[in-house]
């Protein structure tokens, strides 16, 4: 009230007090929630990192490539390895011109990479996820015409804090035999992704938000999670808010998706609920996935690298291609994303040119032909 | 003051309770007479729950009485939500350590508590108890549609550590961390329990649920432990599956699981997400196992409560859980009487409760198995 009132008077004496300095300081973080910086939109082409990986990687890299040159996409591809290199530190790790890259371009698409088991250096996903901030996944699951499952019209979007929670990585041994895991919740973090889900269902014309969450077992750490993202819905009012147990949406989810439309989440639960939304409509080789960063933004495909059938044309690409689109979503080019995206649609729905793992005969070159002549 | 006043209506209601005799039962099981049926009856401890889970049980007695049980009930109204009218957990416990055997419908645990207590009624209780293994059994039924038929799966989950510890703190505002507690000796505990139950079932597998990939050393203990103990079993195929694979091979493949032994939180999930395949919470029934008790409740812990007093809830998982109960305390005769009669009903499908997609109710239901009991 006094304060209003002397900005006032301060006001009809001419000095104009910004509210924003009273502003900033209360929402505390900052996050940039809109597509992808905005700074290079007038150049035309744009360059994005690519980065193919390991196993059929190169395959299904190649086919998005030849689909997006068919599809005159503004875009330059800047192929790196991200095979690790001994360090200075004698540590091994992602080489520095990977990381430059998508650090200059900003937006990277990313192939399966094949983390050795034992080899002494952490998961390479887990570094890229650090290295660039990536705080949000994305993972739309959407059921295609054309590939029947036993779960029909399933259209949820879940959206996974990356960076804390049960992935801290913060763990010992206490006594022989007795192990603590540390699960970290900050606000910070929270906030974050509250707030990139809210907004990411208001620019796709969403609904529903749904957090999923356990406060009722672990009530300060998830229970800190749900107050950020119950604060953050107060200012989205436009978007319905529900919350829900964990267990409740395993439950409900399996019986009937359609109760679901945006699920906002802690690091494990999305871990486990992408996986299963995924399940629901065919597997990890059709579902897009997106990393939202304070740094970038990184599009993978979630498939492992399938090292059987690895160099013999036989992988599908759809996962990397459905990923890619997203990604050209992100960058504001619609109109080529949506292009792409309904030729895609269109093959699969068809069903001629079928790759093995939908029940098809064509090889990987035949379903990416067919996908270039639609477009 | 309000304190005051609550302590003060427990009190009250607790004398009431005494001195009423347990004026919640209204059913002749509980005020049997001795005289008719003779020795040889088994209390049983009663536990209704919130939500639906009073109506449910009564259900589940009316059941029994038309089927002449020789179960006698021991009733203790406990709750978190409602903490005035709630029974004291050590009387609960006492109950329960001299029945051995329980039936609990499900408590509801609210989100926080009033005094800022971590651990929730459900916690103390199966601690207080040492209820380590949670067995839901989960199996297509006759007569409910749903999208993956002849599934028949066990998992086993360890209940009394991991994420469900109740250790948490706020180290510096804003930033809160929670300790999941992983021990050697309830890994080794839990996996044995999933090894004899395949063993004395006739089970060929067992699956290990885990994310030991992320979790190294909690996880990885878990895992370690259950990999130490499929040596022993050398004609029980062991197999190790990743959490959110395990889901994903749930709604798509559900048939290649047999027995799954978890720990604490993964057990939630895909107990839950089992449930579902099959017909949802109100149709699979589950068991807590302590060395020396068994606690029967439905195996989806759902206190379904916006259905409170609309006689609409699906007694089936309640009434699976007085035949296990029956089983258990050596009364299979009448298990099995249950049983069938419940199965012709699910069976012909002209009673089905709305969450089968009839429109009967709770009463409807239970009226038409009693009248099925032969």
């Amino acid at each position: 009230m006094a304060a209003r009132l002397i900005q006032k008077i301060l006001k009809s004496i001419g000095i104009n007090v910004s509210r924003e300095t009273n502003a900033l300081p209360s929402s505390g973080i900052k996050v940039s929630t809109t597509p992808a910086c905005g700074r290079s939109y007038s150049s035309g082409v744009r360059k994005v990192t690519l980065i193919p990986g390991d196993g059929i990687g190169p395959e299904i890299s190649a086919a998005v490539q030849k689909i997006f040159t068919a599809a005159n996409v503004p875009i330059e591809w800047e192929a790196v390895d991200v095979t690790p290199v001994r360090g200075p530190d004698g540590m091994f790790g992602i080489p520095q011109a990977a990381i430059d890259s998508v650090n200059t371009n900003k937006i990277g698409l990313k192939g399966p990479l094949m983390t050795p088991v034992g080899k002494g250096h952490r998961s390479l996903n887990l570094a890229l996820r650090k290295e660039f901030n990536l705080y949000a996944n994305v993972r739309p699951c959407r059921s295609l015409e054309g590939y029947k499952t036993l779960y029909d019209n399933v259209d949820v979007v879940t959206i996974r804090e990356n960076t804390e929670g049960e992935y801290s990585g913060i763990e010992h041994e206490i006594v022989d035999g007795v192990v603590q895991s540390i699960k970290l919740i900050t606000e910070e973090a929270s906030k974050r992704v509250a707030e990139y889900a809210f907004q990411y269902a208001k620019n796709n014309n969403r609904k529903k938000v749904t957090v999923v969450h356990k406060a009722n077992i672990m009530r300060m750490s998830d229970g800190l999670f749900l107050r950020c993202v119950r604060d953050m819905a107060n200012n989205y009012p436009e978007i319905k808010f529900e919350e829900k147990y964990l267990d409740t949406v395993c439950l409900n989810m399996v019986q009937d998706p359609n109760k679901y439309d945006v699920l906002v989440m802690p690091n494990l639960y999305g871990d486990i609920l992408s996986d299963m939304c995924a399940g629901l409509v065919g597997g990890l080789g059709l579902t897009p996935s997106g990393n939202m960063g304070l740094n970038g933004a990184l599009f993978e495909s979630v498939h492992g690298t399938a090292p059987d059938i690895a160099g013999k044309d036989l992988a599908n690409p759809t996962a990397l291609l459905l990923s890619a689109v997203m990604m050209l979503r992100h960058m504001e080019l619609n109109s080529h994303a949506d292009k792409i995206e309904q030729a895609c649609f269109a093959v699969i729905k068809e069903g001629k040119y079928l790759t093995g793992d939908l029940g098809g005969k064509a090889k990987c070159s035949e379903f990416t032909n067919e996908i270039c002549s639609k477009l | 003051m309000a304190m005051l006043a609550r302590n003060l209506g427990r009190t009250l209601v607790q004398g009431l309770q005494t001195s009423a005799s347990r004026s919640i039962q209204t059913t002749a099981a509980v005020n049997s007479d001795p005289g008719t049926h003779g020795g040889n009856r088994t209390t049983c401890t009663l536990i209704p729950g919130d939500g639906v889970g009073p109506e449910l049980v009564y259900a589940l007695q009316e059941v029994f009485k038309a089927a002449n049980v020789p179960v006698d009930f021991e009733s203790y109204f406990l709750s978190e939500v409602n903490p005035v009218l709630s029974a004291k957990l050590e009387d609960v416990v006492a109950s329960i350590q001299k029945n051995k055997v329980c039936i609990k419908g499900i408590l509801a645990t609210p989100d926080y508590s009033v005094c800022g207590e971590l651990q929730t009624l459900n916690m103390k209780l199966r601690n207080e108890l040492d209820l380590y293994a949670n067995v839901v059994h989960v199996r297509s039924l006759p007569g409910v549609k749903t999208r993956h038929q002849d599934i028949d799966t066990v998992i086993i989950r360890e209940q009394t550590e991991g994420e469900y510890s109740a250790l948490e703190h706020e180290s510096v505002p804003g930033i809160v961390e929670c300790l999941k507690i992983i021990t050697a000796k309830k890994s080794m505990r839990i996996a044995k329990f999933a090894f004899d139950y395949a063993t004395k079932n006739n089970r060929k597998k067992v699956t290990a649920v885990h994310k030991a990939n992320i979790m190294k050393l909690g996880d990885g203990l878990f895992l370690r432990s259950c990999e130490q103990m499929a040596k022993l079993y050398p004609r029980i195929q062991f197999e190790k599956m990743i959490v959110d694979n395990t889901t994903m091979q749930m709604v798509s493949h559900p048939h290649q699981f047999d027995v799954m032994v978890t720990p604490n939180l993964y057990g939630n999930i895909v107990d839950n997400l089992a449930s579902g395949l099959v017909g949802g919470a109100g149709v699979v029934a589950g068991a807590s196992y302590s060395a020396e008790t068994v606690v029967f409740e439905p195996g989806a812990r759902h206190t379904f409560a916006e259905a409170v007093g609309k006689n609409v809830a699906n007694p089936t998982a309640m009434f699976l859980c007085g035949t296990k109960m029956l089983r258990h305390i050596n009364l299979p005769s009448y298990s099995d009487m249950i049983n069938n009669a419940l199965h012709t009903v699910l069976k012909d499908g002209k009673v089905r409760t709305k969450d089968l997609g009839g429109q009967s109710t709770t009463q409807d239901f239970t009226r038409a198995v009693i009248a099925n009991i032969h």
